[in-house]
């Protein structure tokens, strides 16, 4: 298997890997494919430099930053070891796995809003109870469906969601959608997203309250009705308002038109 | 450059000799980031964008030439597009550098 076989196959998996290419310096485009078990294909030109090279890659990589960075012939990475010496700029890129999106409830929503994720490259799961809802014939765009509870599935698998993952509970049912929430709440996950109007959002905080969920901190998490006022309806327009508010929480931004504001887009 | 995997491997198969173009960094404001990547094989065929389509036909060209020895792989830098420096740039007013190599690893 060659460099390029080895790297392709990391990324298929979605297993983390980091493609290092020297773009200045002497063997400019020589590759090295580093993960976290090591080297596992190509080299940079020299085994001082690959060493060194590969343990910063592996930072980069555990932190899924992307970045030029610049080494002396032999590795040399301070300051003071690179004046007055050849300098090697390397690229180390990084791919992570996708980030995660559970949707909770196997509605006509949550196929809409299951595709609209796929566009963005999320892995997405779609969990339901209900046996007959939670088909993989009805959500043939998801990556995973689970007939399952919202506890068991925190309990199992929580610790897998960070801070790039998104929860979207979508059922009405207050079976299910206050668990759902305390099992979210649980975990690190970036966004929480809770579906309903704002009368079955008033009447959830009750119930919310009774299960103790009352901290201003965990209140201010949740999204609650879900999505940007976009005025959309159907599920599809519904679905952008959703993947809209992720992405303004990923970045801080208030989602308001650009047209409206000054400062940088970028 | 997950997005180009199938393409290339499609035309590794049938034999073609790919380039691949990776935007190594960006500076002020540009389309897509860091990594944003786009692969061309030997008969001038794409996969993947690296702009909105303001340099995506200058990277051709560039890749083409490296494919084909005349150029060296190498760092190729595009920026505003009324400024005598830059054949080719960006009307969104940024500067994108790319690394564009054979993939031949």
């Amino acid at each position: 298997m060659n460099s390029y076989q080895t790297f392709s196959s990391h990324v298929r998996d979605n297993s983390p890997v980091a493609l290092v290419t020297v773009i200045e310096g002497p063997h400019v485009g020589a590759t090295m494919v580093v993960t976290p078990a090591g080297i596992v294909g190509g080299s940079l030109g020299n085994p001082d430099i690959d060493r060194i090279v590969a343990r910063d890659a592996l930072g980069e990589l555990e932190a899924g930053r992307t970045s030029v960075r610049h080494y002396g012939p032999h590795g040399e990475s301070t300051p003071e070891d690179l004046i007055d010496t050849e300098t090697v700029r390397i690229f180390v890129e990084s791919f992570s796995p996708p980030p995660l999106m559970w949707i909770f409830g196997a509605v006509d929503f949550t196929a809409a809003l299951a595709r609209v994720a796929k566009v963005l490259g999320y892995h997405v799961t779609v969990c339901d109870a209900r046996e007959v809802f939670a088909t993989r014939r009805r959500f043939p765009m998801a990556d995973e469906v689970k007939v399952t509870w919202p506890t068991p599935m925190f309990t199992e698998n929580g610790h897998r969601l960070s801070s790039r993952d998104a929860i979207c509970i979508l059922t009405h049912d207050p079976k299910f959608d206050v668990p759902a929430i305390q099992g979210a709440l649980a975990t690190s996950a970036g966004y929480i997203g809770v579906m309903g109007s704002r009368k079955t959002h008033a009447k959830r905080l009750e119930r919310m309250a009774e299960v103790g969920i009352t901290s201003a901190a965990d209140l201010a998490r949740i999204h609650s009705p879900i999505g940007l006022d976009l005025g959309g309806r159907t599920p599809e327009e519904t679905a952008i308002s959703i993947v809209g508010e992720i992405i303004a929480t990923r970045t801080g931004r208030n989602a308001s038109p650009l047209g409206a504001s000054d400062g940088a887009i970028h | 450059m997950r997005e180009l995997l199938t393409d290339i491997d499609r035309w590794q198969a049938d034999g073609k000799r790919v380039a691949i173009a990776r935007i190594i960094d960006i500076e002020g404001s540009g389309p897509r980031g860091a990594g944003a990547a786009m692969a061309v094989n030997q008969d001038g065929e794409v996969s993947g964008s690296v702009s909105g389509g303001c340099v995506e036909s200058a990277v051709v060209s560039e890749a083409l030439a490296i494919l084909s020895g005349e150029q060296p792989s190498r760092v190729v830098t595009f920026g505003y597009s009324d400024d005598e420096a830059f054949a080719v740039g960006l009307t969104c007013g940024g500067i994108i550098h790319l690394f564009i190599q054979p993939l031949e690893w």
